[in-house]
């Protein structure tokens, strides 16, 4: 039997959602499988879960092999990422302002369970808008440096965006960005950061702080489904929302209340209704029915019906072998739909105009 | 069945299809798909030892192809690409198998961690194993090619890939990218030595690959116990050159000379700790191929029955 697209996506989905089932997999759908998930970088996440939920599944030698090579290169990622923090702490401790660490560093300290074979890329923190300038010219003094951009990509960031431009030390690999706000200043959305701040953990082990889980979520869910332009990549950020859903509903009895609860403070309630139905249709989240069906962020029916025909089409990777027309317009549309909402049409225009010309015009070294 | 034990017209059936040709090179399946017929020729030649796989997992499902665009016609390009991404720029046509060597070559150093990959060449005898660990241009592949062609097994001229799990080396001995003066060395080394075509000016110079020896493919799917390190350096006219080389220093020496040392972690620590308790270490300087091999022949059979 041989997979086309549709088949690929059940059978990646399949193996989140059940991996016990993969007990019964030939080679060639191992072989698959392994494609599927390298192309969202889930490759030593799905060994993590085997490895973890059902340790009785036999592995192929050379399905082991794949899974042991990314692993190794996960922990390494995870190692340098912790060092990273661990200067970052050093370099800020006299600054006494409050850094709270995002995404995937944030899992890492709460060792949550999705941070077992989460390859890692950089370390994103949020920091109060007063305070991002001493701490930028903190860790300029202290090793790190600017990406280096020209004058309009300087500009961009300062102007227009949620962080500035990316800092790195200058013996180290990894980027540390920092943000002052979790969406661009031009979309269409303006949560209040101060809120986050303030709702924000304390940790034992290192002096930054984390978001609270709902935050946590909906800042996840609002990267995804608002700023994000769902390549096949983004699956990973909708396996990391099915995990964090089903690991704090575990955790407190009335997390999804609070959810719902938190996420129209902030504005949230249509990436939050995004999440939950995604989250709960593709990977089966024990999301609570009647939370679906009175969600304040649920679009009108036809919207509706669009977004469930185009994210799965977009967020799920295709058979490496059989690339879809459907799927690129699939991605063109979302990527347009991101686009409109990160910045007004006004600013927009200019700015892809710009970044064409950019592109068109000789590099001068 | 051996990719030779085809013809090349149901070679390029298979590879200009879309299951694509599946090769098993040491421990890994290729999945090659090219429609370039002189490609596949060179490919046919250098590589015709090699089995042809069929129900295994493939590692890496490889793609050379024209770019669209009038690169396909005028000033012919191809394109090395894995599972649709394209990490490079696209070359000159007639490149295609530095290319794809190169291209192969890339795929293994990103994503074989479950092996610390020594930046080394490896040959073999009596069931011990040389690992040769240097920088390009020191004559490590022409110093493995050439053993190879003096009855030792080759495992590899470019990466020592020390398994994570037990420390024994997995051969991989694809056909070896001759340089320069080294094709001519070889080529009078031994004459019956089968050289594919020559490719001028590439990053390296003058490229051409030698053929893998038929023994060493066959059994690419043994591995070998590491019994002797040796770092080699060429030097025109020099005599061949033993020097013992303290453990401690030689420790530095090999663990940063590994493509992912760093990545290893721990393992590759303790990998590299095992391989310098348990080899004899050795700094080579030498010029002549024929003497070079002489005093290595005695010294793995000498090796192991008293310390040298």
């Amino acid at each position: 039997m041989t997979y086309r697209s549709q088949g690929a996506r059940q059978l990646l989905l399949n193996a989140f959602k059940n991996p016990k089932s993969l007990q019964q997999l030939e080679l060639h759908e191992w072989e698959l499988l392994i494609r599927c998930t390298r192309s969202s970088k889930l490759v030593a996440a799905l060994g993590k879960k085997i490895e973890f939920n059902c340790p009785e599944v036999v592995l192929p030698e050379k399905v082991m092999a794949h899974f042991q090579g990314a692993q190794q290169l996960v922990e390494y990622r995870k190692q340098l990422l912790i060092w990273e923090l661990n200067r970052l702490n050093k370099a800020l401790a006299a600054l006494d302002v409050d850094i709270v660490v995002l995404k995937g560093g944030a899992y890492i300290l709460l060792d949550l369970p999705l941070s077992v074979g989460r390859l890692l890329a950089d370390i994103d923190i949020l920091v109060d808008k007063k305070e991002i300038e001493r701490v930028e010219k903190h860790l300029l003094a202290q090793g790190w440096q600017s990406a280096k951009l020209d004058e309009y990509d300087q500009h961009y960031y300062r102007t227009w965006m949620h962080e500035i431009p990316p800092l790195r030390h200058q013996y180290r690999f990894i980027e540390v960005d920092i943000h002052h706000t979790i969406l661009p200043l031009t979309s269409r959305l303006h949560p209040d950061p101060e809120r986050l701040l303030n709702d924000a953990i304390s940790l034992d082990k290192m002096a930054c702080k984390v978001l609270s889980p709902c935050d946590m979520v909906l800042h996840s869910s609002v990267h995804l489904f608002y700023d994000a332009e769902l390549k096949a990549d983004d699956f990973r950020d909708l396996v990391d929302l099915h995990e964090l859903l089903s690991f704090f509903c575990q955790q407190s009895a009335d997390f999804w209340t609070k959810l719902e609860a938190r996420s129209e403070e902030l504005s949230f309630q249509r990436p939050l209704y995004y999440t939950l139905y995604f989250s709960w249709q593709l990977l089966g989240t024990p999301v609570p029915n009647e939370l679906l069906i009175r969600c304040k962020g649920r679009p009108l029916y036809l919207p509706r019906k669009l977004m469930e025909y185009l994210i799965p089409l977009a967020l799920l990777p295709e058979h490496p072998d059989y690339p879809e027309k459907k799927v690129a317009f699939a991605r063109w549309l979302l990527y347009i739909r991101s686009h409109y909402l990160r910045m007004p049409l006004h600013l927009l225009l200019p700015h892809l105009f710009k970044k064409a010309r950019k592109r068109l015009e000789p590099v001068v070294t | 069945m051996k990719i030779k034990d085809i013809s090349f017209n149901l070679l390029a059936r298979k590879a200009g299809g879309s299951r694509g040709l599946c090769v098993s090179i040491g421990a890994f399946v290729v999945r090659l798909r090219t429609q370039e017929k002189a490609f596949l020729r060179t490919f046919s030649l250098l590589y015709q030892d090699f089995q042809i796989s069929t129900d295994e997992l493939v590692d890496f499902h490889i793609d050379m192809r024209r770019p669209s665009g009038y690169r396909r016609w005028l000033k012919a390009q191809v394109i090395f690409s894995i599972d649709g991404h394209t990490p490079f720029e696209p070359f000159p046509l007639d490149h295609a198998m530095p290319l794809f060597e190169w291209g192969l070559n890339w795929c293994i150093a990103r994503r074989a961690h479950q092996y610390l990959i020594l930046h080394a060449g490896v040959v073999e005898k009596q069931g011990k194993a040389i690992i040769f660990p240097a920088l390009p241009g020191s004559g490590k592949s022409t110093l493995s090619a050439a053993l190879g062609l003096r009855g030792w097994r080759f495992l590899s001229d470019e990466f020592g890939m020390v398994r994570g799990s037990d420390g024994l080396l997995q051969p991989i001995p694809r056909p070896v990218p001759l340089k320069n003066e080294s094709i001519q060395v070889i080529q009078d080394f031994s004459p019956s030595a089968v050289i594919g075509p020559l490719f001028p000016k590439t990053r390296k110079g003058t490229v051409a690959h030698l053929q893998s020896p038929r023994i060493s493919v066959e059994q690419s799917r043994q591995l070998a116990k590491p019994a002797m390190i040796i770092f080699p350096l060429y030097q025109s006219g020099a005599e061949t050159t033993f020097k013992s080389l303290a453990k401690h220093y030689a420790f530095l020496k090999l663990s940063s000379n590994a493509f992912n040392y760093e990545v290893m972690g721990l393992t590759g620590f303790e990998r590299v700790r095992d391989i310098i308790n348990s080899c004899a270490c050795y700094n080579l300087i030498y010029s002549d191929l024929d003497d070079v091999i002489k005093q290595l022949d005695a010294m793995i059979t000498q090796e192991g029955s008293d310390d040298l």
